[in-house]
């Protein structure tokens, strides 16, 4: 059951700065691991993560294997109009969660 | 594990010193010896990992199981009432068994004796989901494990368990927590073990884990058999940790490195 941890600020004033943190529930499994009989735990990571605000896209991130479980990605962003983030985790095995969180721009 | 590599020069340290109990007013939670990060990753929600679990297990306290076709909120209803302190007072001493059982088997008991499920393994997702989201309702309350009367000897058998020597490095927890806290092991802050924060999300783990999970991992460092999942040795060292910590906040779900 994956789970997304958002935090985005309720209000901002236009213009401000703010900072984006988000937590995704993802076991990154790298793909280099081996069982004790000796077979390989298949990869199992997220890939690509896309934060779009009103649409269009601000932030983007390539994941690779040596990232740990439950990635932490946060970023900044100048702040224009009120509307929504909108996060999108896309990764192995169809892997494909979404979130998003309201901000208020005065 | 690196921590091994190390031990034989606290074994030297360890084999001179006797173990005296912590001064009430030396007592540390594990989160302050900790960096400035991996602090702030435990002190807001949205950083913790913990977190997750917590969201799960709050799913999970509302989903119907079992014969009895009941979920937890059918009978405890709202758990940021219900469960309000009750993991500060854990393990507690359960009369149908004459001895105390720690917060995940309380779970358990629940699971087969109302709602008539099958137990839930320990350390899989949904029992430290449960656990957290149970354990996350007393945080900031102080620990009041102990109290009970009828618990008293178990807490004397945990505290033997945790003075007494074992494994191939010979040595006892009171080695390494109450009388070297202060320094460090292959890096790592050696701390008084008080456990206020479990269970929680450690970066060595990428994951959440039980303290019994951590006690094991304690066992296995001074190469010694680390006890069963659910043993008695196991609950009685954490009911003696936990009667040890009693005063100090719950900080459920903590994040350790
Ligand atoms: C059919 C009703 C019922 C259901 C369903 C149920 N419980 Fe309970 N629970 C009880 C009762 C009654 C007790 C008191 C002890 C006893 O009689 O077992 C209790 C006690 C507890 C306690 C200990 C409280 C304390 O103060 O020590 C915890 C923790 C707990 N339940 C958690 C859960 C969780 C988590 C679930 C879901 C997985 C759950 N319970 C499902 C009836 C229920
Ligand atoms: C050789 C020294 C050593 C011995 C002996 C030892 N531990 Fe530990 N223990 C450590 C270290 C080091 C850590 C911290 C590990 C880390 O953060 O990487 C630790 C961590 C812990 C913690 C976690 C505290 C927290 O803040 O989460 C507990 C609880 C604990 N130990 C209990 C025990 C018990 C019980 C025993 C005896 C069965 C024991 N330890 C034996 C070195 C030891």
């Amino acid at each position: 059951m994956p789970s997304a941890l958002i935090n985005v600020p309720a209000r901002a004033k236009r213009g401000d700065v703010i900072e984006i943190k988000t937590l995704m529930s993802h076991i990154m499994e790298t793909g280099y691991r081996h069982i004790a009989s000796g077979e390989v735990v298949p990869r199992d990571i997220i890939t690509s993560f896309t934060c779009r605000y009103n649409g269009t896209e601000i932030f983007r991130a390539d994941l690779y294997p040596a990232i740990a479980a439950n990635p932490f990605i946060t970023f900044f962003t100048t702040v224009t109009e009120s509307g929504k983030f909108e996060f999108e985790w896309i990764g192995d095995r169809g892997f494909s969660e979404t979130a998003s969180a309201s901000i208020l721009v005065e | 594990m690196k921590i091994i590599g190390c031990i034989a020069i606290l074994t030297a340290i360890a084999g001179t010193a006797l173990a005296a109990d912590i001064p009430q007013s030396e007592r540390r939670s594990g989160t302050s010896f900790m960096s400035p990060d991996t602090r702030a990753m435990q002190d807001e929600d949205t950083a913790n990992p913990g977190m997750l679990w917590v969201l799960d297990g709050e799913a999970l306290w509302r989903r119907k199981a079992g014969v009895a076709d009941k979920a937890c909120a059918d009978c405890h209803t709202d758990a940021r009432v219900s469960m309000k302190g009750v993991a500060a007072h854990y393990p507690a001493f359960e009369k149908a068994f004459g001895k105390p059982v720690d917060l995940e088997q309380r779970i358990n008991l629940c699971r087969t004796n109302h709602q008539q499920a099958t137990p839930l393994a320990y350390e899989s997702h949904e029992l430290l989901a449960l656990a957290a989201y149970v354990a996350r309702q007393s945080r900031g309350m102080p620990i009041e494990t102990g109290d009970d009367p009828e618990i008293a000897p178990f807490v004397e058998q945990g505290r033997e368990l945790f003075m007494q020597r074992q494994g191939q490095l010979n040595l006892g927890c009171a080695n390494c927590h109450d009388d070297n806290w202060d320094k460090k092991l292959a890096g790592s802050a050696i701390t008084q073990a008080h456990p206020t924060g479990y269970p929680l999300y450690r970066l060595e783990w990428q994951s959440l884990g039980s303290l019994q999970r951590r006690l094991r991992a304690c066992i296995t460092g001074i190469r010694a058999q680390p006890y069963d999942y659910g043993s008695p040795e196991l609950v009685a060292l954490e009911l003696y940790l936990m009667s040890r910590a009693r005063g100090m906040a719950i900080e459920t779900p903590a994040v350790r490195p």
